[in-house]
């Protein structure tokens, strides 16, 4: 079938080359979008590495130190105690989406009037930008008014009202739940997706063969659900250990930095002390997780194209 | 059996109550302390569930009138406006060559797209921020137009290559015959097929620039040009002393856009979160 941008284009050729008419199209719809991710993505990860290898401040010239920043910061206590926090932060939101996550869609999943409403109620803190939401849970988790105490006291649990965001312990409890808070409807919605395609006649035939529910839900619901579970899984340990707003309006890293985050502490670094160098190795930290979790993410996504 | 379905959406409704209870109760606080007044608000001795002085709405008046927050609401849809209509266009094109074109290096542009589209945002603020500085467009609204495309286009390209995938190729193939460019093709048969698509990729990409904070924290210092997020977060902190009341319906005033239009397209949002979504 010859188009007509076919004829016109028969005789383009580059440098000996012979252009096919559909590559010249398709580059030129493509370039805008190439240029862009390039000067504002590709080139400022180029710049973050480039920075980390240098002492550079927010002024001044700045000399190429090797990996001297990755290194030393490996010797500071506050760096590790962050890296440590951020594996936690991490381990403990996501561990905790996914068994939630599971719970929740096999909730949605039942029949009921009105289930797309309760859908929609649970979507929620997805869709409200996650800093404004924080301000109310920082006020939820007010030292003097926290609503969570006044509940607690009245029912007897605790005797004095508990800093929940200045202890610690119960800091690096709170800003896990409320990243829960946050991620828990992605998790339940795309679990919810991935339930429906099962079919249903895999459920009966087990039931038939004496399967109770926990044994369907082991044996069928968990084996096809992998995918979706694969790929929500990679993609919420790159968002979650990135996360930037949620500590940052929470509790600013404290109290003592026992919930200072990778993002944070570059934040902290870089704006407040101008240290660019070190907050961008800071930052660079993140990008092991990144590289695995894109690495085996492109793989899974070849598979289902070969499919 | 009329009892035994019963009693399932009796199960279905206990059993959701605990996740909507915890996914909204939020905002019945932040709505509750918006419109107390600040004797009962700070009232240790009260029942905070319950309002017996009467509602106020003052804390509304001085959010309104005392700071800046009409302004950072404009700024903020001027911004996400602006970068969603840039950002479709571009998908648009980008995804059209990568779902229906055959060239060489096809695959992996589409990697490329997809692993840009994986780099969050907190390993790009800093480097970007001396990007800004240097073409003169820190503290400008500018920064935030030009910037929030960089992760709008990667996501709704994705989105809508695999959307024009869905679309029969008989249709546009016939009009190629009928004399039809490729360009022509797309803006007449493939884009009025795909309007779904767009919608839903237009909504994300509102709602991801809308709530975006860590560039327009870094970009902006500026008390009038910030956007809602930063804006109430940073500005109606004034030292130690927590406006509660007007905090919290500034929070809630500032998300409700993005709710407004989250109710109104509620299937195009469910479909596009499962389509494979920014946040997690």
């Amino acid at each position: 079938m010859i188009s007509r941008e076919e004829i016109l284009h028969q005789r383009t050729t580059a440098y000996g080359v012979r252009l096919r008419p559909e590559t010249v199209t398709a580059w030129s719809f493509l370039l805008p979008t190439l240029l862009l991710l390039l000067v504002l993505a590709v080139y400022p990860l180029g710049y973050a590495f480039f920075l980390s290898m240098t002492d550079a401040q927010v002024s001044g010239p700045a000399h190429f130190v090797g990996l001297q920043n990755f290194v030393r910061l490996l010797r500071t206590a506050i760096f590790t105690l962050t890296l440590s926090n951020t594996i936690g932060y991490t381990l403990g939101a996501v561990a905790a989406k996914l068994v939630l996550g599971l719970v929740l869609a096999l909730v949605l999943a039942q029949r009921a009037p009105g289930m797309r409403w309760i859908r929609g109620a649970v979507l929620i803190p997805w869709v409200v930008p996650t800093s404004l939401a924080m301000l109310a849970w920082t006020w939820m988790f007010d030292s003097t008014y926290s609503v969570i105490n006044w509940v607690l006291m009245h029912l007897g649990a605790i005797a004095e009202p508990i800093a929940w965001l200045g202890t610690p312990r119960l800091a690096r409890l709170a800003v896990v739940l409320v990243n829960v808070w946050s991620g828990l409807p992605f998790f339940g919605i795309n679990f919810l997706a991935g339930l429906v395609t099962i079919p249903q006649e895999l459920y009966e035939a087990g039931t038939v063969d004496g399967a109770g529910p926990i044994v369907r839900f082991r044996h069928i619901t968990l084996p096809l659900l992998r995918p979706v579970l694969a790929t929500v899984l990679l993609f919420s340990v790159v968002m979650t250990s990135s996360d930037f707003a949620t500590v940052f309006v929470l509790t600013k890293g404290g109290p003592q930095n026992t919930t200072q985050i990778l993002a944070t502490l570059a934040y902290k670094l870089g704006l407040a002390t101008g240290d660019l160098g070190n907050a961008a190795a800071i930052s660079l930290y993140l990008f092991p997780i990144l590289a695995i979790s894109t690495y085996v993410q492109v793989r899974l996504m070849r598979r289902v194209w070969q499919w | 059996m009329v009892r035994s379905s019963r009693r399932r959406v009796a199960i279905a409704y206990l059993t959701a109550a605990p996740f909507v209870l915890f996914a909204v109760f939020p905002f019945i606080w932040m709505l509750v302390a918006s419109l107390k007044q600040d004797v009962e608000l700070y009232d240790l001795a009260q029942n905070p569930f319950l309002v017996r002085a009467g509602i106020t709405w003052e804390h509304y008046h001085f959010l309104f009138t005392h700071t800046a927050f009409p302004l950072w609401l404009r700024n903020s849809t001027v911004v996400a406006a602006t970068t969603t209509a840039v950002s479709v266009l571009l998908a648009v094109l980008a995804a059209y060559a990568l779902a229906r074109l055959r060239f060489p290096l096809a695959e992996a542009t589409t990697t490329f797209v997809f692993i840009v589209y994986l780099v969050p945002t907190t390993l790009l603020f800093l480097p970007l921020a001396r990007l800004m500085a240097v073409f003169h467009l820190s503290n400008t609204l500018w920064s935030l137009i030009v910037t929030y495309p960089a992760f709008m286009v990667p996501f709704a390209t994705w989105m809508l290559t695999a959307y024009f995938t869905t679309i029969p190729r008989d249709v546009e193939e016939s009009a190629l015959v009928d004399g039809c460019t490729r360009a022509g093709a797309l803006r007449h048969v493939v884009l009025p097929l795909a309007r779904p698509g767009i919608i839903t990729a237009a909504l994300f990409g509102f709602t991801l620039a809308y709530s975006e904070f860590i560039y327009s924290l870094t970009f902006i210092s500026t008390t009038d040009l910030k956007t809602v997020t930063t804006g109430v977060v940073v500005d109606l902190i004034r030292g130690d002393f927590f406006y509660w009341g007007s905090l919290m319906g500034g929070a809630l005033v500032a998300s409700l856009p993005v709710v407004v239009l989250f109710s109104l397209f509620l299937d195009h949002y469910v479909a596009g979160l499962t389509a494979g979504a920014v946040r997690g």
